[in-house]
């Protein structure tokens, strides 16, 4: 199963906790300026936003790489190989959306790899904002709140039947 | 480990600044942030200095938990001699300015002497600059934070600033970051105006370490897990806010109301938590959008408020239509019950501006009460006030004075000096509910014995942070009191008093001790910094403390005549409410308090006590 970020801005509170499990699982030590994860403080709109690396299916930043330093894992990872990269920041003008970013004090790139399938930032968030689930699934929380929504905006006209054409299974 | 080690001193009056190391040896003996500052500055200042002279420092320090990821783990202190009451200040602050501090590679800063022209300290790491302030001194808060991010290219920086009120010197100024947290008492803003120095912008991208990561998790998860089970931590204050306390405290018979003339205010349902959440009937919209986290914070107390844009405080005002840092219990109390005035809107609106100028909410809000009450009585008239009808319950009044205030023009220059310079000025000060000359806050010492004697020995002028037994008296933590008598209460403020002396110089909030003792909290100290930190070191730390801070205001010139509460409170007694009758026990309190910390029978601790404490 394919496991994925899921995150509900609505329930974040702009804490940092995510930053901060980020900074020490992936640098050693408390430093959100460094973080994979980032909280963006929208609060004029009252909005706290959580937003990282999606790991697109076909990832342009792999595909921008000249040197092939990013690569696929069997869960679909984009895993930078620090090893490999040579800190052309090309992958930062790639990416749509920000998520890969250089690190002045490596001469590296950074991005969010799920920490090898345990992600510290969903296991650090206090609010639930931050879960990892199955990728397929990501939807199914909203969906089902928009489904309450339209079952209250139905009428109910008694105990539901099943009528008898489709209930005999004549319908083909 | 948890500490930097390095302290940044800037010299405004010769524009220069350097890095030396933290005293390690104050360290172990104070730990850090209001404890540790407070020993800096008692050691280089003469006590007796004008506060806003060129001779008083100003110090912003973190605790070792700052910019951790331990629960609440972003305070940071602002720690000066102030304005408001000549005593010692320190004034508390969340956001994210503390932790960003911390990553920059800095324990504290101390600022010292005067600039001879407006200005502002960066600090980028170690690249650390006093630049010029002309454009931005005679602005606001917000002004200030939108453009020192501009100018930096930087949205990612953290802005300490005053407003206009730090600069004319209005003596309860705040300074706020993050644009609506603040250090907001004492009027440590007042200090930083006397200086033209008009903001610290603060980026960081070093790491903070700890002394033993693996211990760390495990103290800090604990914590956060008794945090979230705890009915106040893990729900009433992430649902209601402070403003939780609004009826409750209204049906104890513990609200100060109309400058303490009465102790429960018939409008506190609707400026309550509870009407925050309600959608409104002039527009269906609630004032409260959402609630907000200081940094690390798995709490998140914090209101976040919209007000109507048909409200008349705001209805040509566009630039107040967005979202910003809504009503706190104290600001509620201040601005509404303690005026009369039951204008939820209003008082949202009062709160913005308090934050937009830098002013605190509490002090303004009882300074106008008690100019209500001058008023009243017609020792204030329309000619002082420059034709504002300032009657208890005017919103509109309330209003016209928030405006003027911060500006110090008109009648808001009055209202600039404090209750205790107004009502002295038109002739009674027994009208000026203050303790050492600053505001008292939320709740009533006839209704909450504790808070009296809270109020009256607190170093910092009156104040609910420094022992807020109303935990005790009220809610029952950490075990229940009877709020009406005071038996019992002298221990019971001597034990508050030291353990948040403690809690304040960790890095971590003091509402964490709505669910958290000494004993979840040592464990994370420990983790972090060397020196064996038990709940028992954490506690003869903060008497310590304590001890100090006592020993700089009598050397300010402070004595036992400045533990008193106006006669209001120990006169008149409550007339409703299951206080009625009842007037402070301060006199039975005080001596038995004297005795515990001991102090001579005039309040000062004697030498086997200091020698005890190594002060």
């Amino acid at each position: 199963m394919l496991k994925a970020l899921v995150i509900d801005a609505g329930k974040c509170t702009g804490c940092k906790q995510c930053e901060m499990a980020c900074s020490l699982e992936n640098e050693g030590e408390f430093n959100v300026a460094k973080s994979r994860i980032r909280v963006f403080d929208f609060h004029t709109e009252a909005r706290f936003v959580p937003y990282t690396c999606t790991q697109c299916a076909e990832a342009w930043c792999q595909q921008a790489c000249p040197v092939n330093a990013i690569t696929t894992d069997s869960m679909g990872v984009k895993i930078v190989h620090e090893n490999l990269c040579v800190g052309c920041k090309v992958c930062t003008i790639a990416c749509p959306f920000g998520t890969v970013n250089y690190n002045a004090s490596t001469g590296k790139v950074i991005k969010c790899d799920l920490c090898g399938g345990k992600p510290a930032c969903a296991d650090a968030c206090p609010t639930g904002a931050i879960t990892f689930q199955d990728a397929e699934q990501g939807g199914f929380d909203k969906m089902k709140i928009w489904a309450a929504q339209s079952a209250n905006a139905a009428t109910h006209e008694g105990p539901n039947t099943p009528k008898a054409s489709q209930a005999a299974g004549t319908g083909h | 480990m948890g500490w930097t080690g390095k302290v940044l001193r800037v010299n405004l009056t010769n524009g220069t600044v350097q890095s030396e190391p933290l005293n390690m040896v104050w360290a172990q003996q104070y730990l850090g942030q209001r404890g540790l500052a407070t020993k800096y500055l008692a050691e280089e200042i003469d006590a007796k200095c004008d506060p806003l002279g060129p001779d008083n420092k100003i110090i912003f320090a973190t605790g070792p938990l700052t910019g951790t990821c331990a629960s609440t783990g972003g305070r940071y202190s602002v720690i000066t001699k102030g304005p408001l009451t000549n005593a010692i200040a320190c004034s508390n602050s969340g956001g994210y300015f503390g932790a960003e501090l911390k990553f920059a590679g800095w324990d504290m800063i101390i600022v010292e002497g005067k600039s001879p022209k407006p200005v502002y300290l960066s600090v980028a790491d170690d690249k650390v600059e006093l630049l010029d302030a002309a454009e931005i001194w005679g602005t606001s808060v917000w002004h200030t934070d939108e453009w020192i991010k501009a100018k930096h290219q930087d949205p990612m920086l953290h802005v300490a600033t005053i407003g206009v009120a730090g600069e004319n010197g209005v003596l309860y100024s705040a300074i706020v970051n993050d644009l609506h947290r603040a250090a907001g008492r004492s009027g440590v803003g007042a200090v930083m105006g006397s200086k033209n120095l008009k903001a610290v912008a603060v980026r960081g991208t070093k790491g903070v370490k700890v002394r033993d990561g693996k211990a760390f998790m495990k103290a800090t998860n604990d914590g956060k897990k008794v945090l979230a089970e705890n009915a106040v931590t893990g729900s009433g204050l992430p649902m209601y806010g402070t403003q939780v306390l609004m009826n409750a405290i209204n049906e104890a018979g513990a609200m100060p109301t109309r400058n303490s003339r009465e102790v429960q205010f018939e409008g506190a349902h609707d400026i309550s938590a509870e009407a925050m959440a309600t959608p409104r009937k002039s527009d269906g919209q609630k004032n409260l959008q959402t609630n907000q986290a200081c940094f690390a914070c798995t709490i998140a107390c914090g209101r976040i408020s919209k007000i109507d844009e048909k409200h008349f405080t705001v209805v040509n005002k566009p630039q107040y239509w967005h979202s910003s840092g809504g009503l706190e219990y104290e600001a509620a109390w201040a601005l509404g019950s303690n005026t009369g005035i039951n204008d939820l809107e209003a008082l949202t609106y009062v709160n913005f501006i308090c934050n937009e100028q830098g002013l605190d909410p509490i002090s303004f809000g009882a300074t106008v009460s008690a100019a209500m009450e001058l008023f009243e009585l017609g020792l204030l008239t329309t000619a002082e006030t420059g034709g504002i009808d300032l009657k208890f319950g005017s919103a509109e009044a309330l209003v016209k004075c928030v405006e003027l205030t911060g500006k110090a023009e008109g009648f808001g220059k009055e209202l600039g000096m404090g209750s205790a310079r107004l009502c002295a000025k038109y002739g009674r000060p027994d009208l000026s509910m203050t303790v050492k000359g600053q505001e008292f806050p939320a709740y009533d010492a006839r209704g909450i014995q504790g808070m009296g004697l809270t109020y009256a020995t607190s170093n910092r002028g009156a104040c609910h942070l420094r022992s807020y037994t109303v935990s005790s008296e009220m809610l029952g933590i950490p075990e229940k009191t009877d709020p009406l008598v005071t038996e019992g209460k002298a221990a019971l403020v001597k034990a508050f008093q030291d353990a948040t002396a403690a809690v304040d110089s960790s890095g971590l909030c003091v509402f964490t001790t709505f669910a958290w003792t000494l004993n979840d909290i040592a464990p994370q100290v420990d983790a972090a910094v060397s020196g064996d930190w038990s709940p028992e070191k954490m506690l003869e730390v903060g008497e310590r403390i304590w001890n100090m801070e006592r020993m700089f205001n009598h050397r300010a010139g402070f004595t036992a005549r400045d533990d008193q509460l106006p006669p209001r409170l120990m006169k008149e007694a409550a007339k409703t409410g299951p206080a009625t009758g009842l007037v402070s026990g301060l006199d039975k309190m005080l001596p038995e308090y004297y005795q515990l910390r001991g102090w001579t029978a005039d309040g000062v601790p004697t030498n086997e006590t200091l020698s005890r404490l190594a002060v």
